[in-house]
């Protein structure tokens, strides 16, 4: 009960400080749940992204289940997740009850202007971190080139490249070229 | 009713969209769509504002607004559950299955190429962010003056927090500091 009860605190945390949906959680998540917790290995946690990419749902919510499934099964699972969603709810409920324009606030825009060009510092130390840890050889070198032009500048659905990547990781792997 | 609808709404929602938080906005708009007593498209630009401007998964945030709107708190919870619960399943399923193929060749393979591909697409998501949040492609397309492909003001405060969470000493700060930090100098100086 009490790990429960603090998987669900953990991740009610990741869930608050995460501004900008799925990739702004990263970093945050590698903080709390690798470094701190040591709930899963930041090679686990890219696992997981993974997964979560190419199954329906939000991928920030999918990747709580499956680490709150590992360390606590279904009842972990739940936890996490509830833990993660609670706070948007609280917050978002509050937005839409009393707040309807706050997007147009000019306080909010000014602050979020600045919280913007930090989250993209954080999310570029979690672009090296997890070039570290996934990137081991050449053919994952040139894995990581192609997923990043595709998906990034020619636009095409994170989910086809997720899908090429376990089909050239497949093929790979027949051939002999995995390193373990 | 109308809360039952709400629920197989976002349930339809959450079991269909693959791919995260942008691509729950398709079935939205689609759900407004059809009910535009729930929600107008304005509704969904707005709430797409304060998505990003508030913390949290984005398609969560839809799904609580949209559920707040018809149906007040518990609308919001009704709605979220709904978009949750599929994938909770989902995952679970996938995970008992992984825990069990871990040691699998195939799965181990697979995985070999998933995860330089996903960390290539984070490596995509930070070019979204810095398009967003640093970038000013339309200025700089216009008057091809080098000097105008950033904001200066956001181009700093990204490379100072670069430098910061590159020093040794500070390794042990927590990155919400950094956040709340931005939040300051982003009211103080724009």
């Amino acid at each position: 009960m009490r790990k429960l009860l603090e998987m669900f605190i953990t991740f009610a945390k990741v869930g608050v400080m995460t501004f900008g949906g799925g990739y702004a959680m990263l970093p945050i998540l590698e903080r709390e749940v690798v470094s701190n917790k040591k709930w899963a290995t930041s090679e686990e946690l890219l696992n997981y992204f993974a997964v979560g990419q190419c199954t329906p749902g939000i991928i920030a919510v999918n990747t709580a289940t499956f680490i709150g499934y590992k360390n606590k099964g279904v009842p972990g699972a739940v936890a996490a997740t509830a833990g993660v969603i609670f706070p948007s709810l609280i917050i978002i409920m509050l937005i839409a009850a009393f707040l309807q324009n706050f997007a147009e606030i000019e306080f909010v825009q000014h602050a979020f202007a600045g919280v913007r060009a930090v989250v993209a510092a954080l999310i570029i130390q979690a672009v090296v971190k997890f070039f570290k840890s996934g990137v081991k050889d050449v053919t994952g070198f040139v894995i990581f080139i192609l997923a990043f032009v595709l998906a990034g500048l020619l636009g095409i659905s994170s989910v086809y490249v997720v899908i090429g990547a376990l089909i050239v990781g497949l093929i790979a792997g027949r051939l002999g070229r995995c390193k373990e | 009713m109308t809360y039952l609808l709400l629920f197989y709404e976002f349930f339809k929602t959450g079991l269909f969209a693959v791919g995260g938080g942008l691509a729950t906005l398709p079935f939205i708009y689609d759900m407004s769509a059809r009910y535009p007593e729930w929600l107008s498209v304005n509704d969904i630009s707005n709430m797409i504002a304060v998505s990003e401007s508030t913390p949290g998964p984005m398609g969560v945030n839809m799904a609580t607004y949209t559920g707040y709107t018809v149906g007040g708190a518990l609308g919001s919870v009704i709605a979220t559950v709904g978009l949750v619960l599929p994938s909770l399943v989902i995952i679970v399923i996938i995970a008992k299955f992984l825990q069990k193929f871990q040691e699998n060749k195939l799965v181990k393979h697979a995985f070999y190429g998933l995860r330089p591909a996903v960390a290539g697409l984070i490596a995509a998501a930070a070019l979204q962010v810095m398009k967003v949040a640093v970038l000013t492609l339309d200025k700089f397309s216009e008057t091809h003056n080098i000097l105008n492909l950033a904001d200066p003001k956001a181009l700093l405060i990204c490379i100072a927090t670069l430098i910061l969470l590159y020093l040794k000493p500070l390794k042990k700060i927590h990155p919400i500091v950094y956040i709340l930090c931005g939040a300051v100098i982003g009211v103080l100086i724009y």
